[in-house]
């Protein structure tokens, strides 16, 4: 049974399909890596359009309090031998966004990281760096950020719903407000 | 006895046709990539993919879910047996292309009915759009296979290979020139290659039909596009290169039509579905029946 899930991780270390969610400015970093240049696709690395297809989600840049619950819902429709890529400084520590109202700090607190790529912005040559880590990581049976989410499941609730209650509505009924107007 | 023989036998072709059909996938990637002027993933890249798919959990939508997609593959293997590949023709009598064709719309039909059933709005896009482009298709290429039947004699793909023996000059794609073109064409759209590819949009409706497949779902679907690809390339070497005496020249002749295919694909933007029905119903519709006119007159 050990050798069948070394094999296992072996191919899913060959073959890794990415979802990206950019919403940061990190977005631009991934068109050379993936086209002529750089061509990710000889490691077997291909972005992929639903959350359903993919296995790495890789997050570039910033997320505010809004963006963040729209990546957990991704994270969640993923299905299991899944890993999360923080890409540049703002999913570190915030980055420049350090001491903003509405936007999270540290993406690790709301679902598990297995690798950060540091910078602003990190090159092309830093996000094949980390696939290549990731995929070193994955053979050796080490990132298992996945299983490490559904234990402690309950820490991470706790964490996105203490933020999320930040994008409830300040006033309570719309209506009253058309209705001053 | 006569009966385990054929099941296995009918197990191998299976077997092959996945192979080679994911082998085709896979060099087709390199050949893309290469045209991008990148080095490209390795030829077996799409073996690992399946595998890897295969080793992922899944999320399923319910029944109706499963078993298109198990249908879609099965019925695409079911149509592979009765197709002759080189010396390997298991049921010499019985090779009927309408048959054959039955099977392929079949596959796409359970294709059809799963990923509907998982009731995502991009799925059922996609879905529409392959139907109607494959109405767009079928016109063309049963107007060429009629002018084939005409001229061979015969339904049979056993015979019409058989019809074309003695050299190079006897291939029906010399003696039907429109008609080849014609299919070619039609061919095009079959294999849902660019400007032809308006179901699978990735950055419009989000792989359109694949939307909702994940894990050993997208594993039937890519074993789906395996055994359809090795199918259609199949047939149109039986129907215009003169099939082939052995497997190995017969992978050969398919990989030559996959290659055109493919290199159609990688320099055309893509038509919009009504745009694709539209040229489909002239230009291959026209050729294939002055083809006809030509093979009745």
């Amino acid at each position: 049974m050990s050798e069948w899930k070394e094999l296992a991780d072996y191919f899913r270390g060959r073959s890794m399909w990415m979802l990206h969610y950019c919403t940061g400015c990190g977005a631009i970093e991934l068109p050379p890596t993936m086209t002529s240049r750089w061509d990710m696709e000889r490691f077997g690395i291909t972005p992929m359009a639903t959350p359903r297809q993919a296995d790495i989600l890789l997050i570039t840049g910033y997320l505010s309090v809004k963006s963040l619950k729209r990546v957990v819902y991704t994270y969640e429709q993923m299905s299991a031998p899944k890993w999360v890529l923080g890409f540049g400084s703002c999913t570190i520590n915030g980055g420049v966004y350090w001491d903003s109202y509405n936007v999270i700090t540290k993406l690790d607190k709301y679902i598990p990281v297995d690798l950060y790529i540091a910078g602003c912005m990190p090159r092309p040559e830093a996000i094949l760096d980390a696939f290549i880590k990731l995929r070193e990581l994955v053979k050796k049976g080490e990132a298992k950020g996945y299983e490490k989410y559904v234990k402690n499941y309950e820490w991470y609730k706790a964490n996105q719903d203490k933020v999320f209650r930040r994008t409830t509505p300040v006033l309570k009924k719309p209506e009253e407000v058309t209705k001053s107007a | 006895m006569m009966f385990f023989l054929k099941l296995i036998q009918g197990i191998g072709v299976g077997v092959l046709s996945i192979s080679v059909g994911l082998l085709f996938m896979g060099i087709g990637r390199k050949i893309t990539a290469r045209i991008h002027r990148r080095y490209g993933p390795p030829a077996i890249q799409n073996f690992i993919d399946v595998f890897k798919l295969f080793s992922k959990n899944s999320i399923s939508h319910g029944f109706a879910y499963d078993l298109g997609l198990v249908a879609g593959v099965s019925a695409l293997l079911a149509a592979v047996v009765f197709l002759p590949i080189g010396q390997i023709n298991l049921f010499p009598t019985n090779s009927s292309l309408i048959m054959i064709l039955y099977l392929m719309t079949m596959a796409y039909l359970g294709m059809a009915m799963g990923v509907s059933s998982s009731g995502n709005p991009n799925a059922t896009i996609g879905i529409s759009r392959a139907l109607t482009m494959m109405m767009g298709y079928e016109v063309p290429f049963a107007a060429v296979i009629f002018s084939v039947y005409i001229f061979a004699r015969t339904g049979s793909l056993t015979n019409i290979v058989a019809a074309q023996s003695g050299g190079f000059l006897n291939w029906n794609m010399v003696r039907l020139p429109f008609g080849f073109l014609a299919a070619e064409i039609a061919l095009q759209g079959m294999l849902g290659e660019k400007p032809f590819d308006m179901a699978i949009a990735p950055a419009e409706i989000a792989s359109g039909p694949m939307v909702e497949l994940g894990g050993k779902y997208l594993g039937f679907g890519m074993l789906q596009h395996a055994v359809g690809l090795f199918l259609e390339t199949g047939i149109m070497v039986n129907l215009f290169m003169g099939g082939a005496s052995n497997v190995w020249i017969f992978v050969v002749k398919q990989f030559e039509l996959f290659f055109i295919a493919l290199l159609v694909n990688a320099i055309l933007p893509r038509f919009r579905v009504e745009e694709g029905v539209a040229f489909m119903w002239k230009i291959p519709l026209l050729l294939g029946v002055i083809q006809a006119l030509i093979v009745v007159l």
